[in-house]
Order: C-alpha cells, then sequence, then structure tokens
C-alpha cells in the first residue's frame, strides 16, 4: 500500500489532480457570486450579510470570550457523544448480525427513532439528566450510536460467505475467521458508519443543545437568533460546515490507508 | 481398503442425499449417490447445471452436511471442514486485503508453523504457479487467470490430500483456461494430489480427468461413469486424438440430453 502510495504520480494523474482543482475553484467562485447577490438585496441582505460582515460578526465573539469557547464545548460534546456512540455501536452490530434475536428485538426500534427528529426529544433528556453538558452528549450519542450500529450492521450482512468457507476450509478456527476476515471485510464498512456517525453528531449539535446548555455553536446560533445578529450566526453556521468538511477530510485520509486493497468503483 | 495395482480408495462416497428447505418447499438436491475415488486419481464431474455437483463437493469439503448417507476419506467419516480436504473455488474466494504472499501463507499459519517457514512455503508454490513477480501484489491488481493461480497455490500451500475443485476456470476466457487446464495437468502429473474437479466444460472434463462422472438432474444422481482411457501426459493437443474426440462426444451427447431433461 505504502509503495503505492510513493510512486511518482503519472503525467495522467497530475492532469487528473488539476482538473479537480479547478473545477473546486469554479465551484467556490459561483458559491460566492450567489452569496454576494444574496447580501445585496434587501430582504435577503439581512439574513446573508457578505464576508467583510461575517468576519466582524466573527470578531465581535471573539472579544465577547464566546467563540472559543463555544467551539470547545461543542467539540467535547460532539467527541464524547461519538466515542460513546462508536463504542456502543460496534459490538451492538456484530451481536445483531450473528444472533438473530438481538436482531429481531433492536433493528425495529432503531428505525423507529432514527425516523424521529433529535429537536423533538431533546426536551425529555434535558428533564430526564438537567441541564449541562449531559443531555447534549447522551442526544448526540443516540443519534450517532444508530446511525453506525445500522452501517456496520449491514456491513457485516455483506461479507462475502466464500471468504469465510475459504478461510474455514484452509484450517481458521472461529477466532480466526473473526480477527483475519470477519473484522478486515468490516473495515470499509466501519469507516462509512464513521463518517456518518460524525455527520449525525454535527447535525445533531443544534438539538443537542437547544436548551440548556451553558456554551456551543448550537447554543450560541439560538441565541444569536434572539438578538438578530446575523452575520455572527451565519459564521457559526458556516464554520460548523468547515468542521464537517474536515473531518470528512480526515475520515478519507485513513479510509485510503486502511482500505486501498478495495476493487475500485469507476468514477465518473 | 488396498484396490487393484496398490492403489487404495481415497474418497468413498456413500447414499449421499441432501435434501434443502426453502421457502417453496423441500429439493432433493442429491439422492442415493454413491461413488468411490481412488488415491491420486482425477475425477471429473460434470453434468447441467442444478444437477447437485455443487453440493457434493460442498458435502465433501464439509461445508454442507448430508441429510442421511456418509462421506469417507481413508474410511473416516467427513464432520466439517479439514485442511486435508483443500478447495477451490470458482470466485476465486481470495482475501483482497492480503497480498498475494500473505494470501498463499494462510493455511501454514493457520497450522501456526513459524513465518519464516509459512513464506518459504508460499514462495515455493508462487514459484509454481509462475507468480513470483507479484508476490506483493493484490488481487485487484490481478487479471481472473492470476487469481484463480493464486487460489490453486493457496490450496497446494496446506498440502492437502484431496484438491476438491467447484468449476474453478468457469470464469475466465478460452485461452486462459486452456492455459490453465495445461498447468493444472502438469502440476498434478509431478505432484500427485487425488483431485475432484467440477466442470460443465466436457473438454476440459475429457482432457484432464481419468474418470469423467455424468450426473442427472433433479434429484442429482450418478448417471454414468466413463473411463478416459488416454495415456498422460496430455495437454491441449490432446484434444485433436481421435479418441479425446470420440469419448468427448459419447459425454457430451449424455449431458446434453440431461440438459434437455431439465428443460422440460
Amino acid at each position: 500500500m505504502s509503495k503505492q502510495a510513493k510512486r511518482p504520480l503519472t503525467q495522467a494523474e497530475k492532469r487528473n489532480r488539476l482538473i479537480s482543482w479547478g473545477w473546486l475553484m469554479v465551484s467556490l467562485a459561483a458559491a460566492l457570486v450567489v452569496w454576494f447577490c444574496l447580501s445585496i438585496g434587501e430582504k435577503t441582505g439581512r439574513s446573508f450579510p457578505f464576508i467583510p460582515s461575517v468576519i466582524a460578526g466573527m470578531k465581535t465573539m471573539l472579544d465577547r470570550d464566546a467563540l472559543l469557547g463555544d467551539f470547545a464545548s461543542s467539540m467535547i460534546s460532539v467527541a464524547m457523544g461519538f466515542g460513546l456512540g462508536f463504542v456502543t455501536a460496534l459490538p451492538v452490530a456484530f451481536l445483531m448480525a450473528w444472533y438473530t434475536p438481538v436482531r429481531k428485538i433492536i433493528e425495529p426500534w432503531i428505525n423507529f427513532i432514527r425516523n424521529i427528529p433529535a429537536l423533538a426529544y431533546a426536551p425529555l433528556i434535558v428533564i430526564m439528566l438537567g441541564v449541562g453538558r449531559a443531555p447534549s452528549v447522551v442526544l448526540i450519542w443516540i443519534c450517532t450510536f444508530m446511525t453506525m450500529c445500522i452501517t456496520i450492521f449491514h456491513g457485516i450482512r455483506n461479507i462475502d460467505n466464500t471468504l469465510v468457507k475459504a478461510a474455514k476450509v484452509l484450517g481458521a478456527n472461529d477466532m480466526d475467521i473473526f480477527f483475519r476476515i470477519t473484522l478486515p471485510a468490516t473495515v470499509p464498512f466501519i469507516l462509512t458508519a464513521v463518517r456518518l456517525g460524525l455527520s449525525a453528531g454535527l447535525t445533531t449539535l443544534l438539538a443537542a443543545e437547544s436548551t440548556g446548555a451553558q456554551a456551543g455553536l448550537g447554543m450560541r446560533i439560538r441565541t444569536l437568533q434572539t438578538t438578530f445578529e446575523t452575520n455572527a450566526m451565519l459564521g457559526y453556521i458556516i464554520l460548523i460546515g468547515i468542521i464537517g468538511t474536515l473531518l470528512n477530510t480526515f475520515v478519507d485520509v485513513i479510509e485510503r490507508r486502511l482500505t486501498s486493497w478495495q476493487e475500485k468503483r469507476e468514477e465518473a | 481398503m488396498a484396490g487393484e495395482a496398490g492403489r487404495g480408495v481415497k474418497i468413498r462416497i456413500k447414499d449421499v442425499k441432501k435434501e434443502y428447505h426453502g421457502d417453496h418447499g423441500t429439493t432433493i438436491a442429491l439422492n442415493g449417490v454413491n461413488l468411490d475415488i481412488m488415491e491420486n486419481e482425477f475425477v471429473c464431474v460434470v453434468g447441467p447445471s442444478g444437477c447437485g455437483k455443487s453440493t457434493l463437493l460442498n458435502v465433501l469439503a464439509g461445508l454442507h452436511e448430508a441429510t442421511s448417507g456418509d462421506c469417507f476419506l481413508d474410511g473416516e467419516r467427513i464432520v466439517g471442514t479439514d485442511v486435508k480436504r483443500g478447495v477451490v473455488f470458482q470466485q476465486y474466494a481470495l482475501f483482497p486485503w492480503q497480498t498475494v504472499i500473505q494470501n498463499v501463507m494462510f493455511g501454514p499459519q493457520m497450522k501456526r508453523m513459524p513465518k519464516a517457514q509459512c513464506q518459504e512455503i508460499a514462495r515455493k508454490y508462487i514459484r509454481m504457479v509462475g507468480l513470483e513477480d507479484f508476490e506483493n501484489s493484490y488481487p485487484k491488481e490481478l487479471s481472473g487467470g492470476m487469481k484463480q493461480r493464486v487460489a490453486i497455490a493457496r490450496a497446494y500451500a496446506n498440502d492437502p490430500e484431496v484438491l476438491l475443485m467447484d468449476e474453478p476456470f468457469g470464469a475466465l476466457d478460452a485461452q486462459t483456461r486452456a492455459q490453465l487446464q495445461t498447468e493444472l495437468l502438469k502440476t498434478w502429473e509431478q505432484e500427485k494430489k487425488t483431485c475432484f474437479f467440477i466442470t460443465h466444460d466436457v473438454d476440459e472434463a475429457v482432457l484432464l480427468a481419468q474418470r469423467v462422472v455424468i450426473m442427472s438432474a433433479r434429484p442429482g444422481r450418478i448417471k454414468r461413469i466413463v473411463d478416459i482411457d488416454i495415456p498422460y501426459p496430455r495437454d491441449q493437443g490432446t484434444k485433436s486424438d481421435p479418441r479425446f474426440m470420440e469419448l468427448k462426444a459419447e459425454i457430451w451427447n449424455e449431458v446434453y440430453q440431461e440438459y434437455l431433461e431439465v428443460r422440460k
């Protein structure tokens, strides 16, 4: 794998890379144009101030000693909720794949709860756990758990059974099969689950911090709403988007390292 | 158990019946199958699809259990899988996250041999199939024919007494298939093993086997066994031998009749 990574790029690969960068720039420029047009409109401008005002708004939040605290608080909540979600989803997904009763009991409820917006049951968690970080973490935990559990479960179920057969006839016992076949075969699905889980964690942030949170990006967006400070609000929203993109890129890098053995799907 | 010419019965299939219980009732895949395979014999099984030839292989491999009847290896009843019975699958079944050498090493590693020894064994068989330059490649970088060579090397590296092959060349193009047939013949002549080879290609069966077993469908039974009295060594040139063509025509007709039977 590493041998491939160190290989110098061919002319065609260099060109392809340049082309995809080019498209990214075009896409960015198009977004800026749309944004600018929105910002000069009388009504739309109220909601979508352009870059200088957004930066000024963020500067104000920094001066108020809010921005860094909000960022740190949200990241801690997401990290804790996601971490709990991951360590619980992994074993539950395996249990669901291996034991039909476990699946029959759990799966319908995951599917049932997954379709309810987290915002709807957030107050119930706050009433139960009181204000502070705990309800945020628990809410993110619930949402990331459901997403990751279902994804990993389907991954395990899709493992090519011939590989298990091949390992068996080569003398592998159940332990060998788990560590040398099931686990590596599940890695791509675990990474997809991580990707979806991180995204679920961020999208739940607003609901998680909707009631009773002391700080946080989601909580701040709600308070800024009451004072009509749309410039800072838009800054916070964009910040969440940037965090999501960075996390996604991070998973991409890990994915390339761990699953380069996969047959490549043709890119359009 | 010594048979004629000093050869013993390696595999005994006795009254094997296999039923599957599905949503649409019970299907009898095999019924009353009896067959003795001699030590180091090369047996090919042909028959229309759905005649239960793969089922029979799976029962011999210990991957499926017969509904009734038994199979024996050296007089010992077959229960579950065992390294004595190596399997080559049609879909290669290589572990995609492992390199060629890691795939071939898998069997020896399962025997908890020291790593250096596993590598040594693996290299020997990778050389046998002529892939020494691809030792560190991943399966995705190999062609279908190369993948199947790795699968054959992997089966050999475990030093099985019996090789069970389930249409191993079925997914390959004609030229690659011919090449792998020749290679397999050479390997078998060098390092004799009892081979149980399933194919739907009559040419392939007559070229490789000492005996061709023709199966009939629904339920799968053994219809006829044909001795292929063409001396080894054989190669692709054997296909133009008059005796080859005679046997091929005879077997082909039988299989075709079975095929028509199934279509009815």
